[in-house]
């Protein structure tokens, strides 16, 4: 069971990248799929690795993405 | 790249929201700045410290100039002021002594900071001014097409320089330093974290801090040099950068692909404008002074 989770507004995304590559714990990948304006958002590859640590909500510059630690 | 949908394999739960948002005015977004551009960045850890330093945000003013930059204070979600070009620093001033118990941000780029505006930075920061000067530096004019600005290192290719600069550069620390600032940080947007922490510290201090945050320009900046994208930029700052806390801020001079010298260089106490101007005037008028009464609280 993974401890966070990311949630991704596609339709916000540049595809910088910056989530993809400092995710510590390698959780994205950057998608094939385009969204509505041609770009590639981040795809979650292995979502059970999440720690929730918000750090691809910090890089992301067009606030696209943010990581939270479920509830216990 | 191997995926071709874009589907999130898991229930996001109801409450969680981003926590930059409350922090924006989005209906506003998508912002102006190019994929790959640290402006962003800067302004996540802006909110983080913001959050984390639990202030109240009825209090905090950001005043921002001319240029991709001074974009923030129109996307901010809170009292903000988007100035003239070069004049952040004035009104900001002229914000803080009206009402003093106001938190003053100012969010600027290095162009207008340092080049229109770099006298009134450097008389803020002898006088010790109250506020919180933030200054993501991309090393370029960006929003006007990528000329040469006083904090191009030498041999960039720029709209205005494509034979490379040949003009020294100004060091943005040891100027604030040599000026007066009571802090004075530099970090990149690589460095997130500290970033933030950096910016929940100055929000605690008294008197004129300074922190110059090192951005990427890839539309602009990057692409002429040849230096690839924001990514690119992003892994280079990773690279080169060094955590040298206190250094000597006049051996921190940026060049082009060199060592980038990272870290909280000046904290000291220096009385700000407030306290000397009230002894002034205690010492000169005695009892014959009242403190201006600020009018503007319900406001």
């Amino acid at each position: 069971m993974a401890k966070g989770f990311v949630s991704i507004t596609v339709e916000r995304c540049k595809g910088c990248g910056f989530c993809v590559e400092f995710c510590p714990t390698h959780v994205l990948c950057l998608s094939s799929a385009f969204n509505s304006k041609g770009y590639h958002p981040p795809n979650i590859v292995s979502a059970e690795k999440c720690s929730g640590c918000d750090l691809c909500g910090m890089y992301c510059p067009d606030f696209a993405i943010f990581g939270a630690r479920y509830a216990r | 790249m191997n995926e071709t949908t874009l589907e999130i394999p898991y229930e996001i739960p109801a409450d969680a929201h981003n926590p930059v948002e409350p922090f924006l005015r989005m209906d506003r977004m998508p912002h102006i700045w190019c994929p790959g551009c640290g402006i962003g960045t800067t302004v996540n850890c802006f909110t983080r410290a913001l959050l984390d330093s639990k202030a109240d945000l009825d209090k905090v003013a950001v005043v921002s100039g001319i240029g991709c930059t001074g974009r923030v204070a129109g996307y901010a979600r809170l009292d903000s002021f988007h100035t003239t070009h070069g004049r952040a620093i004035p009104f900001a001033t002229g914000l803080k002594l009206s009402n003093p118990e106001l938190q003053v941000v100012v969010y600027s780029g290095d162009g207008d900071l340092f080049a229109i505006g770099g006298n009134h930075f450097i008389h803020a920061a002898r006088r010790n001014m109250d506020l919180k000067v933030i200054c993501v530096n991309n090393l370029t004019y960006a929003m006007t097409g990528g000329q040469t600005a006083p904090t191009t290192p030498s041999k960039v290719i720029s709209a205005t320089n494509p034979y490379g600069v040949f003009e020294p550069s100004f060091n943005l620390v040891a100027l604030a330093e040599a000026a007066g600032a009571s802090y004075v940080a530099r970090w990149t947007t690589y460095h997130v974290k500290q970033l933030a922490r950096s910016m929940e510290e100055i929000f605690k201090k008294k008197g004129f801090c300074f922190i110059e945050v090192l951005s990427p320009c890839p539309t602009l900046y990057q692409r002429r040099n040849k230096m690839g994208d924001g990514l690119d930029t992003m892994k280079f700052y990773k690279e080169v950068s060094k955590v040298r806390h206190g250094a000597r801020t006049s051996e921190c001079e940026l060049t082009k692909s060199g060592e980038i010298v990272v870290g909280k260089f000046v904290d000291r106490e220096r009385p700000d404008y407030f306290e000397l101007l009230r002894a002034q005037m205690t010492e000169s008028l005695g009892d014959r002074y009242a403190e201006p009464e600020v009018s503007c609280s319900e406001c």
